[in-house]
């Protein structure tokens, strides 16, 4: 053991901006290639033909959990960025909603294509019937919107005042996607899945809530 | 190096048959033709590897049973072996093929019992020699709208039914599942209320077709597929068809199932396979099989009784079959 003294904060020079310490170009490449995991590891699977005996069902539920693990991720961006002093994790919420959105259109194309084979007709009456796939749906529609104004031209032409009102809409999408999940799995009396999502999501909403009472 | 292990897994289906390898296409090759056009080597050597695991079981052959015998390909064994719902074992397609080899099958006793002339305890071993086995390639279609093709090994539930002598009395039976709460880790979880129990008419029971089974693929059954016995009931869905049974009851009133206990809204007494009737939270219209419908080709249409109509539709004549599902 060495008593040498080595200064704590070494002087440092800020060329840009950073998050974490890194600087910001690292750190969002590292979140871009975290955000392609769930992709990476499905076509590994798909070459060492390690899916499975129902390779789709995989995928679908697959898909569909990543899509909810990335919408609460973009919603515990702003309590990370708050509780770690760290502004630059702002900057990723964009892309964490992005690949969100990315992920629920893969699960709803495993619906579409491989569950449904394009049939209008029954897809329709899928929605209509079924109360799991109206809120599923429901949810994808209302996501469509916010990934279409995720872009800086869209910020500036609503105006931000605008614009957050209209992506406060995640408030009503993340429950509705919690809800297509919780009404699958309520058939086996299995929530251990749903109920992390749900207390994750409590904790998130809770915190905004508190972060509101507070500013009054 | 994959085209080798295929040429191996290529050997082993030659060798493993006694019919000379000019004359047929091994089913190997056959199964897998598709993986071969892509040139993927390792969709063989996976099914080598099951081979092997195949080749662990003990065998329990019997002559097919051509009356009984649907001309379909057959699921992989390791599709069979792997891909189980048995929530005992856990609620994962897989866990029952993790899971369910610490569970301990001899000794092994089924209680026959209620309205019965001559009820008792029936050792593993007695069962297994009470009538011929014959082997029968039966569709299994899953409620959760998947189906495979198994050749399964054992006799007609009829024949055990003419040792022990139902009563007059006797309108229904229950089949009882193990609670072995050493090896069944899902027994912890109140997926339904355990023991896992399912129930037949006594004419459905005594239908030829209704088979107490043994075996599976000319092998003891393996544990995540019912050892060391169970029903299989191919018109009805794949949940009728109870596992590793330690009661068989026979009784007057119809039986409420642990499914019709655990969710009445989505599951009835009979479960009849019926494209016509969805299940609340899916259609029933079409199925994929395991194995051949995928990424390029449409699920299948269902067949009403699972394609036994001919031999299962009178038992329900003058029946709604949309209400009693």
């Amino acid at each position: 053991m060495s008593d040498t003294a080595l200064p704590r904060t070494a002087p440092r020079r800020r060329t840009g901006p950073r998050l974490l310490g890194l600087p910001f170009g690292i750190a969002w490449a590292i979140a871009f290639a975290l955000g392609l995991v769930p992709l990476i590891r499905w076509a590994v699977l798909i070459a060492t033909n390690d899916l499975g005996a129902n390779p789709i069902e995989f995928l679908t539920r697959s898909s569909g959990t990543w899509a909810l693990i990335l919408l609460l991720v973009a919603l515990a961006i702003t309590p990370l960025a708050r509780i770690t002093k760290q502004a630059g994790f702002i900057r990723l919420r964009r892309m964490a909603g992005l690949f969100a959105f990315f992920y629920v259109c893969l699960h709803l194309m495993t619906y579409v294509w491989w569950d449904q084979w394009f049939d209008p007709v029954s897809i329709a009456a899928d929605i209509w019937k079924r109360p799991f796939i109206t809120v599923g749906f429901a949810a994808f529609l209302l996501l469509v919107p916010l990934a279409l104004t995720s872009t800086k031209g869209w910020v500036r032409r609503l105006g931000g005042a605008n614009w957050q009102r209209l992506h406060r809409l995640v408030y009503v999408i993340a429950p509705l996607g919690l809800l297509h999940l919780w009404w699958i799995k309520a058939g086996k009396n299995d929530f251990l899945d749903a109920g992390i999502f749900l207390a994750v999501l409590v904790v998130l909403l809770s915190f905004r809530i508190a972060m509101r009472l507070r500013s009054r | 190096m994959a085209y080798i292990y295929g040429m191996e897994a290529v050997m082993s289906a030659f060798s493993s048959k006694d019919i000379p390898g000019s004359e047929i296409t091994p089913e190997n090759i056959y199964f897998n033709r598709r993986s071969l056009l892509l040139g993927a080597g390792a969709a063989l050597a996976a099914s080598s590897a099951a081979r092997a695991q195949e080749a662990s079981y003990a065998p329990l052959p019997a002559n097919r049973n051509a009356a009984f015998t649907v001309d379909e390909k057959l699921t992989s064994f390791e599709d069979v072996t792997t891909y189980n719902n048995f929530y005992e074992f856990g609620l994962g397609k897989s866990d029952p093929s993790v899971n369910a080899p610490d569970m301990k099958t001899r000794p092994w006793t089924v209680s026959v019992e209620g309205e019965v002339a001559k009820p008792g305890m029936f050792d593993i071993e007695t069962l297994l020699k009470l009538a011929p086995m014959e082997e029968r390639v039966y569709r299994l279609r899953c409620v959760e709208a998947w189906s495979m093709v198994i050749p399964w090994v054992g006799y007609p539930l009829a024949e055990l039914m003419k040792k022990v002598e139902p009563t007059s009395n006797a309108k229904f039976v229950t089949f009882e599942t193990a609670q072995d709460t050493a090896s069944m880790t899902g027994l912890r979880r109140n997926v339904i209320d355990w023991p896992y129990t399912e129930g037949l008419r006594i004419d459905e029971a005594a239908h030829p077709l209704t088979l107490l089974t043994f075996g599976v693929y000319g092998k003891v059954l393996p544990n995540q597929n019912g050892a060391p016995l169970r029903v299989v009931m191919p018109w009805k869905y794949g949940f009728k068809s109870a596992k590793s049974l330690v009661r068989i009851r026979f009784t007057a009133e119809q039986p409420t199932s642990a499914w019709m206990k655990s969710a009445p809204n989505e599951y009835g007494f009979y479960a009849n396979v019926n494209p016509d009737v969805p299940h609340p939270r899916w259609s029933q219209a079409s199925e994929r099989r395991i194995g051949e419908d995928g990424f390029f080709a449409p699920k299948r249409k269902t067949l009403p009784f699972n394609g036994y109509g001919d031999q299962v539709a009178s038992l329900y004549s003058g029946m709604d079959l949309a209400k009693f599902y």
